[in-house]
């Protein structure tokens, strides 16, 4: 019988390994793993990690957390510069950590591009601009496109409302954010979720991330 | 083939996909590998790529639903625990390579794994693609489910295609009705698994357009 469900995940968080590339969900703090990153921080000896996620953390809570446990090398984000993001402030200007900054849509459609097999992709979004410099661009009717590359993910820990034994994913609200497109980009995606219901509870219409793209979720 | 060879083909397919695996099954011959899945003791999760990711049976009389079919255009039947999703969502699951193993016919197959099976590149004939080509190049394993010969006793599996290629080297393994075979990265051989009970390895390679290394061969389930 298939059940994806975990009691511990400390297990799964020691498949992470040093030099991965995770994706930890979220937008600010709503649909931020926080017992996932926690996990990490003490469950975990992987080191040079890069993170991929849309802000960096405040105060030191999720991510920041994670940042000062000196485990992250380089952050693929589009929004560090919150409030109380102190912790990403200071090791960044100290050079202690390398930033890659990506438009918002570029981050959740490289990740997506990953997941779906594309192998790059044209968009308009950062032409001309410093983020796209380098970049192959091209001309297409007009518009002026600059090309942009799948991001690679070991690892996606992110956070959901609802699991069946299956994987099946719901999401709470505006916490649903970068979630199913990091389960999708990800080699390896951990949930943690706040209900457990029973195969056929989803309905199959509401499904928002399938099983498929899940290898292990835990209720917090 | 006939239908109890079929079946039995089938059954050698399905022994083959391990429980949790995600399947597609390609219409026509793959299709009846699902009658030797299902079951608690083996759960497989179906994927068809007009958006259904789950457990289901052909829907019996009465509860057919014309909302609610296979990529065969099957009315089906869902067990709990599945989900519904749109077109594109349903082939990025396809081509990011989500799926663990997608089950196909062909009309030829090389020893590298081209695939044959869209278009018998006869001019006259009306073409038609569907989802062939996504599926051939998705799945982290492509297996084929065909007669072993043509109509005319002509091997279809050969040494480079004559037939328009579906995809390049997407092919792993070769399931016919006398025997199971992988195809090699160089396409210089296929490494035969299985061969029928009452067959020589002889008369094996005689149906065989590549040279087979049967050092691997085994009794299938032993």
């Amino acid at each position: 019988m298939i059940n994806k469900q975990i009691s511990d995940p400390g297990e799964a968080i020691s498949r992470i390994k040093d030099g991965n590339t995770i994706a930890i969900g979220g937008f600010g703090g709503a649909g931020s793993p926080n017992v996932l990153i926690d996990t990490l921080i003490t469950r975990s000896d992987a080191k040079n990690l890069t993170i991929v996620s849309n802000n960096a953390g405040q105060n030191e809570e999720g991510i920041a957390a994670l940042l000062k446990a000196g485990k992250v090398s380089k952050i693929v984000c589009s929004f560090p510069r919150m409030k109380n993001a102190w912790v990403f402030e200071e090791l960044y200007r100290r050079g202690k950590l390398e930033l890659e900054l990506v438009p918002q849509g570029n981050l959740a459609e490289r990740l997506r591009a990953r997941g779906a097999g594309i192998g790059a992709f044209f968009t308009p979004t950062g032409y001309g601009t410093v983020l796209a410099e380098g970049k192959e661009t091209r001309e297409i009717e007009g518009v002026h496109y600059v090309l942009e590359h799948p991001i690679k993910v070991d690892v996606a820990l992110i956070k959901a409302k609802a699991a069946d034994r299956f994987g099946n994913l719901t999401y709470n609200k505006t916490a649903r954010n970068f979630g199913p497109v990091m389960a999708m980009a990800a080699d390896i995606t951990i949930v943690e979720v706040s209900d457990v219901v029973a195969a056929g509870e989803l309905d199959p219409e509401a499904v928002v991330t399938p099983g498929i793209y899940v290898d292990h979720f835990f209720k917090v | 083939m006939n239908t109890e060879e079929k079946m039995a083909l089938a059954g050698r397919v399905a022994a083959d996909v391990p429980e949790g695996a995600y399947l597609n099954l390609g219409i026509g011959l793959p299709t009846l590998v699902a009658n030797h899945l299902g079951g608690e003791e083996k759960e497989v999760i179906l994927h068809t790529e007009n958006g259904v990711l789950g457990r289901w049976t052909d829907a019996p009389e009465g509860e057919q639903d014309p909302d609610l079919i296979n990529a065969g255009k099957v009315p089906i039947k869902l067990l709990p625990g599945a989900a519904f999703f749109h077109h594109a969502d349903s082939f990025s699951m396809m081509r990011g390579g989500h799926l663990d193993i997608c089950v196909l016919g062909a009309f030829q197959v090389s020893a590298s794994g081209d695939l044959a099976n869209w278009h018998t590149g006869d001019p006259q004939a009306v073409p038609a693609v569907g989802g062939a080509m996504d599926l051939a190049i998705g799945a982290r394993q492509t297996f084929v489910m065909m007669d072993h010969v043509d109509r005319e006793g002509n091997p279809k599996i050969v040494s480079e295609l004559t037939y328009p290629p579906t995809g390049l080297g997407c092919v792993t393994r070769i399931y016919t009705n006398i025997g199971t075979f992988e195809t090699s990265p160089d396409g210089s051989k296929v490494k035969a698994l299985y061969i029928a009970p009452g067959l020589t390895q002889e008369q094996v390679q005689r149906q065989t357009g590549v040279e087979i290394d049967f050092s691997l061969n085994k009794t299938h389930g032993e």
